[in-house]
């Protein structure tokens, strides 16, 4: 599979009033042609500076950058222009030109590559009707809802073909609806017209519905980087365990009691396996906090049971779970 | 009033009212492309370039720091190489010109400047150039507060263009200064006034029905 980017040893650092601060810490890492990677971390974890350094936004500070195999950092200013154009990017804000109708928001990125005005607006409706906008053409922004408006943004990003399409937050100010209805569109361009997508975001959610692979970043390093499936049924890092596993607050009924988690990676989310538990063995147990979360149609989750007070009794409801193919972890 | 101080007041609006166009006009030929180097030149921006920026920047300081009486007479020599004389309508024109530029100027960057920093990034993000970029999103994004800059700089110059009648330079401002003022001629000071502030006022509200029609947000 191609390699779309490439990123080695990637660091960034400000310098704000002589004081220093570290961005990026040693970011190495690469995206698939054809695939949605998804970067996600805490607000102010880097993620935004990462995604900016891939369109050269921002210059790294050292480290290199490489699309489809060419040294970013070495592009003079025209060069970097010409690579834009097979670069689109979509904002949280949207940016889309308030003064200018929806067509004619669409027909700048066209403008920019020196596209004639005919094949201009033509290629413009076309993007509109993509993104089912069509009938809006002629309206101002501030005349549209923020779905519409992103909508608006994204048929802009893709008029110009471009070969990677990155989103910065692009759904963090839309309700869960409308995040739902344009991430079900990039879904659809990605597959449709072999986009590679890069996802920014802060929503464990977004990285669930429509990314292949995810990256979280954390404190300007990449705490971990894998399958979404895999990531989201075993994370290994404390980063990723904080975005999959949100704290939730439990108290146990006994000071000295055992805690374990149990975590389900999709094939057993179909079993009964506590009521199974109580049936098969007598055995009782405390559930203190449970979830599921649906990941590419297939149930992944985790429950937080604390088990009896006798040693037996424990080691036989462990060695059940464990039978059945969750994964076990002591928690206290 | 007698007829011919009638005649005297229409002869003055005519003349306020082609100073006040003709300076504008210049001005702006001027101040606005000033304006859009100030902006771009700043800190920050696209085309960041301390040197020009600051050289620039104390120029139109400096031009708009003199009191424009003072800016009047100093200009006296100016004026009379470009029109070949210092005095008249025409003249006062020039004076009216260069008090204008920098006050234009500012005002173009300070519309410039409240243009969100996204829409740039964006115009970056697909690969325009800086000149593009200031050109296709700044200036039209910024096209509603420039309209009613716009309003606020025709005004100041038609109030400019009162003083130039200290220096024979016509309009409803010499008329005011030398019948009213200097005559205590009442009415006349009354209605050279009063026409003013309506002149200024129809300006204003031009300058905000345009800005209107203009702004889409």
């Amino acid at each position: 599979m191609e390699k779309v980017f490439e990123l080695t040893n990637v660091y960034k650092t400000y310098k704000n009033d002589g004081r220093e601060f570290e961005a990026l810490k040693d970011v190495s890492l690469y995206v698939n042609e054809g695939e949605i990677f998804g970067i996600i971390g805490m607000s102010g974890a880097g993620k935004s500076t990462l995604v900016r350094t891939l369109n050269r936004l921002e210059e790294v500070s050292s480290g290199t950058i490489s699309f489809y195999g060419k040294d970013l950092a070495s592009l003079a200013p025209r060069e970097l222009r010409e690579v834009r154009h097979s670069i689109s990017m979509i904002f949280q804000g949207f940016n889309l030109l308030n003064q200018r109708t929806v067509i004619q928001n669409v027909e700048q990125s066209l403008r920019i590559i020196g596209t004639p005005r005919s094949a201009r607006r033509q290629k413009a409706r076309q993007m509109l009707e993509v993104v089912g906008l069509l009938e809006k053409q002629n309206e101002y922004p501030a005349r549209l809802s923020g779905g519409q408006k992103q909508r608006v943004a994204i048929a802009r990003a893709l008029a110009a073909d471009p070969k990677v399409l990155l989103c910065d937050e692009a759904t963090s100010a839309l309700d869960p609806k409308i995040t739902a209805e344009i991430l079900d569109l990039l879904k659809r361009i990605n597959e449709e017209r072999k986009l590679t997508i890069i996802i920014i975001t802060h929503e464990m959610a977004v990285v669930e519905k429509i990314c292949d692979r995810v990256a979280i970043i954390d404190e300007g390093t990449l705490a971990e980087i894998g399958d979404v499936k895999e990531v989201f049924s075993n994370p290994k890092s404390k980063a990723a365990k904080k975005l999959v596993f949100p704290s939730n607050p439990f108290e146990m009924s006994e000071p000295d009691g055992k805690v374990v988690r149990l975590v389900f990676d999709g094939t057993q989310s179909s079993v009964p396996f506590i009521a199974n538990l109580v049936e098969k063995t007598g055995i009782k147990v405390n559930i203190l906090s449970a979830n599921t979360k649906s990941v590419g149609g297939i149930g992944y989750g985790q429950m937080i049971v604390e088990l009896p007070k006798d040693e037996s009794s424990r080691q036989t409801a462990v060695n059940f779970f464990k039978d059945g193919g969750l994964s076990v972890t002591e928690v206290n | 009033m007698s007829d011919y101080i009638k005649d005297a007041i229409i002869t003055g609006v005519w003349e306020t009212l082609i100073m006040t166009f003709f300076a504008s006009l210049f001005s702006y030929a001027v101040g606005l492309p000033l304006g859009v180097v100030l902006y771009s030149t700043s800190k920050g921006r696209l085309l960041e370039n301390r040197a020009v920026n600051a050289v620039i920047g104390t120029i139109v300081n400096i031009t708009r720091s003199l009191p424009f009486l003072i800016l009047l007479v100093l200009l006296i020599p100016f004026t009379r190489a470009i029109v070949g004389k210092s005095i008249g309508t025409t003249a006062a024109i020039v004076p009216l010109t260069i008090g204008a530029i920098p006050i234009v100027a500012r005002m173009v960057e300070a519309s410039l400047s409240e243009v969100q920093p996204g829409i740039i990034e964006a115009s970056t993000s697909m690969g325009a150039s800086p000149v593009y970029t200031i050109l296709h999103f700044v200036i039209p994004e910024a096209m509603p507060s420039l309209l009613q800059g716009g309003a606020i700089n025709v005004a100041t110059v038609l109030g400019y263009s009162a003083m130039a009648g200290v220096i024979g330079g016509g309009g409803l401002g010499a008329i005011a200064l030398q019948y009213g003022y200097y005559r205590y001629d009442k009415p006349v000071l009354w209605t050279t006034v009063t026409l003013l502030i309506i002149m200024v006022m129809l300006i204003q509200e031009l300058g905000i029905q345009l800005s209107k029609k203009h702004r889409k947000t």
